[in-house]
C-alpha cells in the first residue's frame, strides 16, 4: 500500500489560502449580481425577468436582494443590458436574531467547532457544496471545523434546503439535542426563503421558521468558500458582509 | 421478437382482436389503447416477449383518468405508449407490480398521491407521503387540491413505529438516518438483523419530497425549468436537457446543430463528474483517504471548470427551450476539453493503482451483487444495471441530440457487484472523455438557440440518459404556455427500488460501500 503514501505525497498542496489570504481561483464562485446603476426601461425589464423578486429599482438604480438570488443567470444571459455580477464568494451574514453587537458571538467555538450538516430538503447542490468542505482544496479541518454525525456533539448546525414537512420534525429534534452554546448557519436561498420550492403544500419558506437563524449564506448553491465564510462568522473568525447588496 | 412500431401496433391487433387499440403514433412510437382488465396482460406481453423496459407510470387527471405505461426498447423497437382510461369516479384497476416488479414503486406513489387503488398490489399507503405527518386521503396530486397553500398536518406521533417484516425469535430492527453519517441526503433505512448480517433494508424515502410535480402545475414552462433544474443539483443539466427536449417536442422546434453539440459536450461534463463523485463516495466508504481525496480533487477541478466554461459549478441557468441560454466561447470549449483530457490520463492512473490495492477490492468484490434478472426485473437503470449485465442506455437505444452520430461505447460489466460497478463508474467516465473530446473538437458554429415560438396547447415526452440512468420527462401543455401536467421519472427512483437486493444477506460493515457503489440520490428520487 506504499504506493499511496508516495501518491498523496507527490500531489502536494492543493488547499487554498482563504481565510489568510484571498483567493482568486477561476471556477470558485458563479458570484452574485450586485446594485448596479441603471435604470427607465432596460431596468424595469432586468426587474420583470427575475423570477424570485430579488431586484427591484431603487435610488441607486437596480438594487439586488442577494438572499433572493437563485443563479438563474436571467439578469446575464438573453438581454440588452446586463446587470454586474460581483464574483467574490464573502457573503455571509448575521441576522437580525443574533446580537451583532455582541462581541462574544461564536467566541466559544474560535478553536473548534464540530458541525452537524442537516439536509432538510434541498436539490442536493447546496448538500454536494457542503460536502467539498473536506476536499483537499477546502480541506476545513485546518480551521477546527468537523463534521460530526450526532447532535449531541455539534456546537453548528448548518442547514440547507428550505424544510419540508417530513424534515421539519427532526430538523426541530436535531437543534433541540445540541448543547448550548449553539449557532445555526443557514445555506443556499431555499434555507434562507424557500427558494424556487417553498412556501407550499410540503415545503416552508426557509430555515427560520422552524429553528432560529443565526448566519445566513446566500447562493444557489452557495460555493464552498461561502458556506465557509458562514462557518467563520459563526465561530467568530471572521466579519460578516455588509448588509448592502 | 423483434418489432418496429407500426409492427408491434399490428401485432397487439391481432392478439387481442376488439380489445385493444393500437396505432402506430410516429416514426419512434406506438400506441396501444385497452380497458384496465387487459393492461396486465398487455403489459406483461411486452415486458417479457418483447423485451422492453419499463419506463414508468404516468397519470392524468383531465375528467377521466389517463394511465400512460411507458415501455422503451431498442432502436428499432422505440416507444410504446400503453394507455389505459377509467371514468372519474372509478378509482380501482388492476395491479401490474406482481408481474412486472418495476411497476411497484410507480403503483404505491400513484396510489399514495392520486388516491387510485391497484387490486392486487401487496403493499400500498405510508410511501411518498409519510403516515406520521400527513392526514389520510390528501390526494395531492389530484386537480382539486390546491399545492401552492400549505395543509394540515397531523401531530407528530412519538408512538409511530416502522412495519417490522422479519418476526424471528431476536430479530430487531435498527433504525439509521433521516439525519446520518457527515453530509448525506435524509433517508431513514430500516435494517432489520438477527445479529451480524442486515436480513431487510427497506429505506423510507422522500423526506426530501419538495412536491415538484404539483407545484409545477399551472406556472410557465420559464417557471418550471427552474424547477426542473432543482430536481437533483447534481444531475441539474441532465434533467433540465430532458424537460427541454419534451417541450421542444410540442412547439415543434428543433434546436440548432450547435445547441445540440453544446448540450452533449455539457451532459457528458456533466456525467464525468458524477461518476468521478461516485469512485471518491467509494474510496471514502471503504476508508481510503488518499484514493479518495484523488477523486475529490477532480471533482472539485470539474466544478471549477464548469463554473468557468457556463458561468454555474452545476449548469444552472444554462439550458433554453430551443437550445441554450447563452452561448459558449470556442476558445473556452476547447480550453475545457484540454483539461478534461488531462484529467482523464489521471483517472486512468488512480484506476490502475485502485485495481491492485488488495485490502480495498476485498471489501467491494462479490459484496451486494445483484444478479440480471434481477436487475431487469426490478428495471434497475444506468450504470448500476450495466454493472449487472443490463445494457440498455437511452443514447443510443433512443438516441437524442445526435447521439447516433457519435462514436463510443456503452459498457457492461456481468458480476454485478461493488467492484463491477466501480469498473463500470470508471469505463463510462472514460467514454464520456471520449466524447467530449470528438466533440468540443468538431463544434459546428452558427446560432445556440432557436427562434423562440409558441408552444402550442400538447403533451410530448423528453428523456436523456442522465449520469444515474433513464430520466424521462412527460410535460402537458395548456393554453399560454402553462404547464398542467409534468411528470418525472427519474434513475434514481428505480435504482432506490432495487437497493435492496444488494444490500440484504450482507453484513453490517458492508452497508455503506454498497450503499455508495449504487451512488443513489435521494433528492433526485424525491423530487
Amino acid at each position: 500500500m506504499s504506493q499511496w503514501v508516495v501518491k498523496g505525497l507527490r500531489t502536494g498542496v492543493k488547499t487554498t489560502n482563504y481565510p489568510r489570504l484571498p483567493d482568486t481561483a477561476p471556477g470558485l464562485s458563479c458570484g452574485l449580481p450586485a446594485t448596479t446603476d441603471l435604470r427607465g426601461e432596460h431596468a424595469q425589464a432586468l426587474v420583470a425577468r427575475c423570477p424570485t423578486g430579488a431586484l427591484s429599482v431603487g435610488r441607486r438604480g437596480i438594487e439586488v436582494d442577494q438572499r433572493r438570488c437563485i443563479h438563474c443567470l436571467r439578469c446575464r444571459r438573453g438581454v440588452n443590458q446586463q446587470l454586474a455580477w460581483e464574483a467574490r464568494y464573502e457573503w455571509a451574514r448575521v441576522t437580525d436574531k443574533s446580537n451583532r453587537h455582541d462581541n462574544r458571538f461564536g467566541a466559544a467555538f474560535r478553536r473548534s467547532a464540530h458541525i452537524l450538516v442537516v439536509d432538510a430538503g434541498d436539490c442536493g447542490a447546496c448538500l454536494n457544496e457542503v460536502k467539498q468542505l473536506n476536499n483537499p482544496y477546502y480541506n476545513m479541518h485546518r480551521l477546527g471545523f468537523f463534521l460530526t454525525p450526532t447532535p449531541r456533539h455539534a456546537d453548528v448546525m448548518l442547514v440547507v434546503g428550505a424544510v419540508t414537512e417530513h424534515m421539519r420534525l427532526a430538523l426541530r429534534k436535531a437543534y433541540d439535542a445540541m448543547p448550548t452554546p449553539k449557532r445555526v448557519v443557514a445555506a443556499g436561498a431555499c434555507a434562507l426563503f424557500g427558494g424556487v420550492f417553498g412556501p407550499s403544500f410540503t415545503c416552508g419558506g426557509g430555515v427560520a421558521q422552524a429553528v432560529p437563524v443565526d448566519v445566513e449564506v446566500p447562493g444557489n448553491p452557495p460555493p464552498p468558500l461561502a458556506i465557509l465564510h458562514g462557518l467563520l462568522v459563526a465561530a467568530g473568525q471572521r466579519q460578516p458582509a455588509s448588509s448592502c447588496g | 421478437m423483434f418489432f418496429e412500431p407500426g409492427q408491434m401496433a399490428t401485432q397487439a391487433r391481432t392478439r387481442w382482436h376488439g380489445q385493444v387499440h393500437a396505432e402506430r403514433h410516429d416514426d419512434r412510437t406506438s400506441r396501444i389503447e385497452c380497458p384496465p382488465h387487459v393492461v396486465p396482460e398487455v403489459c406483461s406481453w411486452l415486458f417479457y416477449e418483447l423485451g422492453l423496459s419499463f419506463g414508468g407510470l404516468i397519470v392524468e387527471q383531465a375528467g377521466q383518468w389517463t394511465l400512460r405505461y411507458l415501455f422503451y426498447g431498442e432502436r428499432e423497437q422505440g416507444w410504446v405508449h400503453m394507455i389505459a382510461r377509467l371514468p372519474a369516479e372509478q378509482t380501482k384497476l388492476p395491479s401490474i407490480s406482481a408481474l412486472i416488479h418495476a411497476a411497484d414503486w410507480h403503483e404505491r406513489e400513484a396510489e399514495d398521491l392520486f388516491g387510485l387503488v391497484f387490486e392486487g398490489h401487496p403493499r400500498l399507503g405510508d410511501f411518498v407521503l409519510h403516515n406520521d405527518v400527513w392526514q389520510e386521503n390528501l390526494n395531492p396530486m389530484r386537480r382539486a387540491f390546491d399545492g401552492r397553500k400549505p395543509v394540515a398536518h397531523r401531530e407528530p406521533d412519538a408512538n409511530w413505529r416502522p412495519r417490522q417484516i422479519v418476526h424471528e425469535e431476536g430479530s430487531f430492527v435498527m433504525p439509521i438516518g433521516p439525519i446520518y453519517s457527515s453530509a448525506t441526503g435524509p433517508v431513514h433505512f430500516l435494517l432489520e438483523t438477527v445479529g451480524e448480517d442486515v436480513i431487510r433494508a427497506q429505506p423510507r424515502l422522500f423526506y426530501t419530497y419538495r412536491g415538484l410535480e404539483k407545484i409545477a402545475e399551472g406556472r410557465s414552462v420559464e417557471d418550471v425549468l427552474l424547477i426542473a433544474e432543482r430536481i437533483s443539483g447534481t444531475s441539474a443539466f441532465a434533467h433540465s436537457f430532458a424537460f427541454c427536449q419534451a417541450v421542444e417536442r410540442i412547439a415543434g422546434i428543433e434546436p440548432p446543430p450547435r445547441a445540440l453539440a453544446l448540450r452533449v459536450f455539457i451532459a457528458e461534463l456533466e456525467r464525468l463528474r458524477h461518476h468521478v463523485a461516485a469512485i471518491e463516495g467509494i474510496c471514502e466508504s471503504t476508508g481510503l483517504a488518499v484514493a479518495a481525496a484523488q477523486a475529490a480533487i477532480m471533482e472539485e477541478e470539474l466544478l471549477r471548470i464548469s463554473a468557468v466554461l457556463t458561468g454555474h459549478r452545476y449548469f444552472f441557468g444554462l439550458n433554453a427551450v430551443g437550445g441554450l441560454a447563452a452561448d459558449l466561447d470556442d476558445s473556452a470549449v476547447r480550453r475545457a476539453t484540454e483539461q478534461v483530457s488531462e484529467l482523464g490520463a489521471r483517472l486512468s492512473e488512480l484506476e490502475e493503482m485502485l485495481s491492485i490495492s488488495s485490502s480495498f477490492l476485498d471489501r467491494l468484490e462479490e459484496v451486494g451483487d445483484v444478479s440480471a434478472t434481477d436487475a431487469l426485473e426490478f428495471g434497475l437503470v444506468g450504470p448500476v444495471a450495466r454493472a449487472s449485465g443490463v445494457a440498455r442506455d437511452l443514447r443510443t437505444a433512443q438516441p437524442y441530440s445526435g447521439y447516433d452520430r457519435l462514436t463510443f461505447e456503452v459498457p457492461r460489466e456481468s458480476e454485478g457487484d461493488g467492484y463491477a460497478r466501480l469498473r463500470l463508474f470508471f469505463r463510462e467516465a472514460a467514454q464520456s472523455i471520449r466524447i467530449i473530446e470528438a466533440t468540443g473538437a468538431a463544434l459546428p458554429s452558427g446560432p445556440f438557440r432557436a427562434p423562440a415560438a409558441a408552444a402550442p396547447s400538447g403533451a410530448a415526452l423528453g428523456w436523456v440518459e442522465a449520469p444515474r440512468g433513464a430520466a424521462l420527462h412527460w410535460i402537458s401543455l395548456g393554453d399560454n404556455n402553462v404547464v398542467e401536467r409534468y411528470r418525472i421519472v427519474t434513475p434514481s427512483f428505480a435504482n432506490w427500488h432495487g437497493f435492496r437486493l444488494a444490500a440484504e444477506r450482507f453484513a453490517f460493515q458492508d452497508f455503506p460501500i454498497i450503499l455508495a457503489t449504487f451512488a443513489l440520490s435521494v433528492h433526485e428520487n424525491d423530487r
